[in-house]
């Protein structure tokens, strides 16, 4: 999945210039946590957050010298060189940054523009997409040795008994290289004759699918 | 207390049936209504037939297209993989033959049983052919093909403009009522299910708490796999006391499917028969509580069809007629006339032992778990009727 696929491309941005009062206006009114700074050929040259506003800002117990504080401009407080991806950059690539960098949102940038923000919720709503939660549907793990032409092998048990798959994942097994972890979403009420199935293939299956067979 | 009360049944019912080896079937409701006569607790007289629900009908919740894709399909008209977008021509919701006219029945029963409580005729009905909850607007699932209960409570709505509590106790998420209503007010659902984690269909967390004018109107109490009777009932009685008080609703439609029994094979949950007769009684008080008595109760799920539904179902019309469950041996004439054909030893007794439960060696876990998840499902309601 490309980063254009999941990013907004509807930014709020702010000029250097800005005051501080301004960005916390403009954080509180569209509920965002970060604003990236542009120039008038909207390259992105710095980013605020609100963390960054609020250590900018002045206590509430300070209140003579509040207004003069917010008036600083926004070039005195913002994070800069920023760290940018493109919009034919790959997902994942984005969630090693927020991971590595410890960012929560980066800005997207075509031709040394700006055109888009991807935030770390744009990665958890993809995840949810990803795992297949969000759709009906039984979960069910096999655990399989680590071999090429293992997934098709499983994944015929699925279409021979007419049932659709909505997501796959495949997990490391533990520590151990030799085996893997096929995640499976099916469409079905009634997963005891895949099971059965998968069983009788020689698989095996993980908690709570891995009984015996009915729990009398 | 004792109430006056239809029981939904006719032959028609029966044509709901996808094949010998699906584990929906509908004999479940020939075993309770059997087993109701032969405790002489269902007099031929208390018994009305249900209409077939006209396209019309359906389509107060269903897709025209949908219903014409239903009807194609029962006459062998729909192309190979042509059900496939509509969730029919697979393992869960195989086609069969005039599957449009069986379904339309239940529907019908569903909406007959709405006429007979809400014309005065009878406090309460049960449909036990009812209770399809994972219908969807154009596609069937999970064995539901025609969601009767989203038919009936958009029924309800348009035509009595009551405010309906919709209460679903199968051991899946009732996920095709809940997002049927979703954004409606008038229209509150709760739905205590084994978690979604591994069991379908996977929805049902708390935090699906209705959006726009519905936010705060649909209730999920997801509790652990291997949940006991204990458990259950005390998140499902506080649950349901609390949102009744909260909502105030003018009817209440139950669900029971059954098959939150330790026997069930589809399921992870290990209740025994004691939650199916507090189910129907905290339903019954909580309808002359705050409905005048309206209270239609509908089936749903249960796939151990000999040891455990069959009682169940009893009891919910024991407990609408009586005010009270059964309590002793089951009555021999139905046990020796259904032995022969059962593949299990058939129960003897209305009660389960207790030993049947297999220990559960985290149960004392699995219960504050569940506990955390009623005061997590119920956060915002005090708040709300003040």
């Amino acid at each position: 999945m490309l980063v254009e696929e999941i990013m907004n491309p509807d930014v709020i941005t702010l000029t250097p210039d800005a005051t501080i009062a301004e960005a916390l206006t403009v954080l509180h009114e569209n509920r965002i946590r970060h604003i990236p700074i542009v120039d008038d050929q909207l390259h992105v040259i710095g980013i605020v957050s609100d963390r960054d506003v609020r250590d900018a800002s002045p206590s509430i117990l300070q209140k003579d010298s509040a207004e003069k504080v917010l008036q600083n401009e926004l070039k005195s407080i913002m994070s800069h060189p920023v760290v940018t991806v493109h919009p034919l950059d790959f997902v994942e690539e984005v969630a090693s940054i927020f991971y590595d960098e410890e960012f929560a949102c980066v800005p997207v940038v075509r031709d040394y523009k700006l055109v888009g923000m991807v935030t770390e919720k744009d990665m958890l709503y993809t995840l949810i997409h990803l795992t297949g939660t969000n759709v009906q549907s039984s979960h069910i793990e096999v655990k399989v040795p680590h071999k090429p032409g293992i997934l098709p092998e499983v994944a015929s048990v699925f279409g021979k008994r007419k049932t659709n798959i909505t997501s796959v994942l495949v997990y490391p097994f533990k520590n151990d290289p030799n085996y893997k972890i096929l995640v499976f979403r099916i469409q079905t009420m009634n997963p005891m004759p895949v099971i059965n199935d998968l069983r009788e293939c020689g698989y095996e299956l993980m908690w709570p699918n891995n009984m015996t067979g009915p729990k009398s | 207390m004792k109430c006056d009360a239809s029981f939904v049944f006719s032959d028609a019912m029966l044509g709901y049936h996808f094949n010998a080896d699906h584990p929906f079937n509908q004999k479940r409701v020939v075993l309770a209504k059997e087993l109701l006569a032969a405790a002489n607790t269902l007099d031929e007289s208390q018994i009305i037939a249900p209409k077939k629900a006209t396209e019309d009908e359906l389509a107060l919740f269903h897709d025209r297209a949908y219903i014409q894709a239903i009807k194609k399909a029962g006459e062998g008209l729909l192309q190979d993989d042509g059900g496939l977008e509509y969730g029919i021509g697979t393992e869960d919701t195989p086609i069969f033959q005039n599957m449009h006219d069986a379904s339309s029945y239940l529907v019908g029963g569903t909406l007959t049983a709405v006429d007979a409580v809400l014309s005065g005729k009878v406090s309460h009905a049960l449909n036990l052919g009812g209770g399809l909850h994972h219908g969807f607007k154009r596609r069937a699932a999970g064995f539901c093909i025609y969601n009767d209960a989203a038919v009936a409570i958009k029924y309800i709505r348009e035509k009595y403009n009551l405010k309906v509590l919709y209460v679903d106790t199968d051991a899946h998420h009732g996920d095709g009522v809940q997002w049927a209503f979703y954004e409606d007010p008038n229209v509150c659902t709760l739905s205590i299910h084994e978690t979604g984690r591994y069991l379908f269909p996977g929805t049902g967390n708390i935090n699906e708490r209705g959006i726009k004018d519905g936010h705060g109107y649909a209730f999920n109490l997801p509790i652990d796999a291997f949940t006991e009777d204990d458990s259950f009932l005390q998140v499902y009685e506080a649950a349901f006391k609390e949102i009744a008080e909260y909502f105030q609703p003018d009817i209440i439609i139950t669900q029971n499917g059954a098959d939150a029994h330790c026997y069930d094979p589809l399921t992870h949950l290990c209740a025994t028969m004691a939650i199916y007769e507090k189910i129907p009684a905290l339903a019954h008080e909580l309808s002359h509580t705050y409905c005048n008595g309206k209270w239609i109760a509908l089936g749903g799920g249960g796939y151990d069809s000999w040891r455990v539904v069959p009682r169940a179902w009893a009891q919910i019309w024991n407990v609408m007629t009586t005010g009270k469950h059964k309590l002793g041996d089951i009555p021999e004439d139905w046990l020796s006339k259904w032995q022969m054909e059962s593949p299990v030893s058939l129960p003897a007794t209305w009660q389960d032992d207790k030993n049947i439960v297999p220990t559960i060696p985290r149960k004392k876990d699995i219960t504050e778990k569940n506990y955390k998840v009623l005061q997590s499902a119920l956060k915002y309601t005090k708040h709300r009727h003040t």
